[in-house]
């Protein structure tokens, strides 16, 4: 008999989560605590070493980020993963074991402006040099990439302006240039978009946004693909060389495919420190457990807000890329089928004053800077998320003066959309 | 048997039933995936011969080392073949002059030999290829996840604790196939 391969629905809910097998709790319990007793000498010289699995501290693992590691693993298609504080954290947990000084990452331009701050400033701090690549047009990652290059980062779907990126086509350079394709899933989720399944080798989330889903917890999280020969080229050293902090160990050679899951966790998560609390992990795999139910809404209450806004006087335009007309709507029927996710963008044709006028007149939207609450949540980019860029990298991260971006929750549509009527008439 | 894609129940069938294991061309260096793997199934239970001619005559975590398996005084249940695929022939040539004859020929992570597979096959052995069984033992107890590892099963029935030692679980768990991830085909294996 072929094993069955259980559902999306189902993944959600049960991978990594088994009842506790002391206690028989059906939930996840919360393992609230730094540290792990050993058997005995040998047990603690093993964990150590690496030479057996199990729980040390818990900036290391932890047994409830490890059911929440194993979920988003299974979700994405990936063969491991690794909890961490943030998206930012888990950015620079993945470029710490990929990256040395003078390195380069090729990354496009069209980013959340987070990520666009962390590469241009405190990865210059690391040595480590972004050349930006314009994600709608695919031949300027292939120029990008030079012999120093050891990373390509995309997002599937781009913060804030409803960009599709073309993994796929992105993916094939990646390959060329013997570099892994990192690519942030948080807009899309596993649920609309799996990028493993298009080439992507790693990927990375926050999970502070849809995954978690409810906005009461930070967190990130990386996806092995299981993909990328670490060894053939011999660059990578984190993985392809004996490591010294572990007796001379080669963690490709030890782990297989799910080396690089284990580099970020040994070499980067334990010398870096940016552990999640393993009350987040729960709070988030919770979150997680509805996730093809919530993600559905939102993307249908998006699509009917987008096409209300269409219609409207006030509005220039709309980047949505769920609408038939939008210039990414053919990537999206490939990439996100089910829908275009509940963040997007809109223009305001009076500008940068119609835009701060719009965000203070709201009553049901929350004006702050996250994304992917059950909450219908409302922001001015310029005058916020993106206002340390400079007017041309803001035109360029699609958040222009113009710009209010929206994360669409999971209210009443008719109650969503009384409300930017009246925000706009006021 | 399709040796690209392994039912969990055959792969558990056999981690459940062979006692005695003997791995030819373990090393004794502390650092190497073989030695790993060597203590990791010791310490679950499993009687472990070391087999490696250059090393012959010592012991390895207390377990004496034979040079070759015609060597081993004992009958061997399962041969965990730590070398090169070029080698495997033999090494089932070597199985099969066995008396009793093991069960089971085991070809390590990155180790795969179609001829000495059919051979062994032919004979009535049961062939894993390019797995390691200790990454499989902590697949299909749930240890492996304690890594944030995808272990591709499900179950709303409890692990199970193996032994009175902390962090360890038995292999007796009841499980669906869990994962929709073919990464494990996809990869590039380490250059061998």
């Amino acid at each position: 008999m072929t094993d069955r391969i259980p559902g999306f629905a189902t993944l959600a809910i049960h991978a990594g989560a088994q009842p506790d097998p002391t206690t028989g709790a059906r939930a996840t319990p919360i393992y609230q605590t730094t540290s792990f007793v050993f058997e005995d000498v040998d047990h603690a010289a093993s964990l150590f070493g690496l030479q057996t699995f199990g729980n040390i501290y818990t900036r290391i693992g932890n047994p409830t980020n490890a059911v929440l590691e194993e979920r988003v693993a299974a979700l994405e298609g990936g063969t491991a993963g690794l909890a961490v504080a943030s998206g930012h954290a888990a950015q620079i947990v993945v470029m710490h074991c990929l990256m040395r000084p003078g390195d380069e990452l090729v990354a496009a331009k069209k980013l959340y402006g987070g990520s666009i701050n962390q590469f241009n400033h405190a990865f210059k701090n690391f040595g480590w040099n972004v050349v930006w690549a314009e994600p709608d047009d695919i031949g300027t990652f292939e120029r990008a990439v030079s012999p120093k290059t050891k990373a390509i980062f995309i997002e599937s779907i781009a913060n804030p302006g409803g960009v599709i990126t073309d993994i796929e086509a992105v993916g094939r350079i990646a390959k060329s240039a013997g570099v892994p394709l990192i690519v942030d899933n948080t807009l899309a989720t596993p649920y609309l978009c799996k990028p493993i399944d298009y080439g992507a080798d790693v990927v990375v989330h926050s999970l502070t946004k849809f995954l978690g889903g409810h906005g009461n917890s930070i967190g990130g999280l990386i996806v092995d693909g299981g993909t990328f020969n670490w060894s053939r080229e011999k660059r990578y050293p984190m993985l392809c060389e004996p490591r010294p902090e572990y007796h001379g160990i080669v963690l490709h050679e030890t782990f297989g495919n799910f080396a690089f899951a284990i580099a970020c966790r040994v070499l980067a998560l334990r010398d870096l420190g940016p552990a999640l609390s393993p009350f987040n992990a729960f709070l988030i795999l919770t979150g997680i457990e509805t996730l093809p139910l919530r993600m559905q809404r939102h993307c249908d209450n998006a699509l009917a807000v987008a096409q209300w806004l269409v219609d409207r006087r006030e509005v220039a335009w709309v980047s949505y890329p769920g609408l038939a007309g939008d210039r990414y709507h053919n990537l999206a029927k490939k990439y996100v089928p089910q829908g275009a996710g509940s963040v997007f963008t809109f223009g305001l044709k009076g500008g940068y004053d119609a835009g701060v006028k719009l965000v203070s007149n709201v009553k049901l939207f929350s004006h702050l800077a996250n994304i992917g609450d059950t909450r219908s949540l409302i922001i001015h980019p310029a005058s916020t998320t993106h206002r340390q860029l400079t007017d041309a990298q803001k035109i360029q991260a699609g958040a222009g003066p113009d710009v209010v971006r929206l994360s669409i929750g999971l209210e009443d549509k008719e109650d969503i959309i009384a409300d930017l009527e009246q925000g706009l008439a006021a | 048997m399709d040796h690209d894609n392994y039912d969990d129940g055959y792969i558990r069938g056999i981690l459940n039933t062979v006692k005695t294991i003997a791995m030819v061309g373990v090393s004794a260096n502390t650092s190497r995936p073989s030695y790993f793997a060597f203590k990791y199934l010791l310490e679950r239970g499993y009687r472990m011969i070391p087999v490696n001619p250059v090393i012959v005559g010592q012991e390895l975590l207390g377990r004496k080392v034979y040079a070759k398996l015609t060597d081993v005084p004992e009958p061997i249940d399962m041969v965990d073949i730590f070398r090169a695929p070029r080698y495997a022939v033999e090494i089932v040539e070597e199985a099969l002059a066995l008396t009793p004859r093991p069960q089971v020929i085991w070809m390590q992570l990155g180790i795969r030999n179609d001829e000495a597979a059919k051979f062994a096959e032919a004979n009535g052995l049961k062939v894993v290829m390019n797995r390691c069984p200790k990454i499989e033992y902590g697949r299909l107890s749930s240890e492996i996840a304690w890594m944030g590892v995808n272990t591709r099963t499900l179950s709303a029935k409890k692990a199970q604790l193996f032994g009175r030692g902390i962090q360890r679980m038995a292999l007796n768990r009841v499980t669906l196939a869990g994962g929709a991830t073919d990464a494990a085909v996809r990869a590039e294996k380490p250059g061998r």
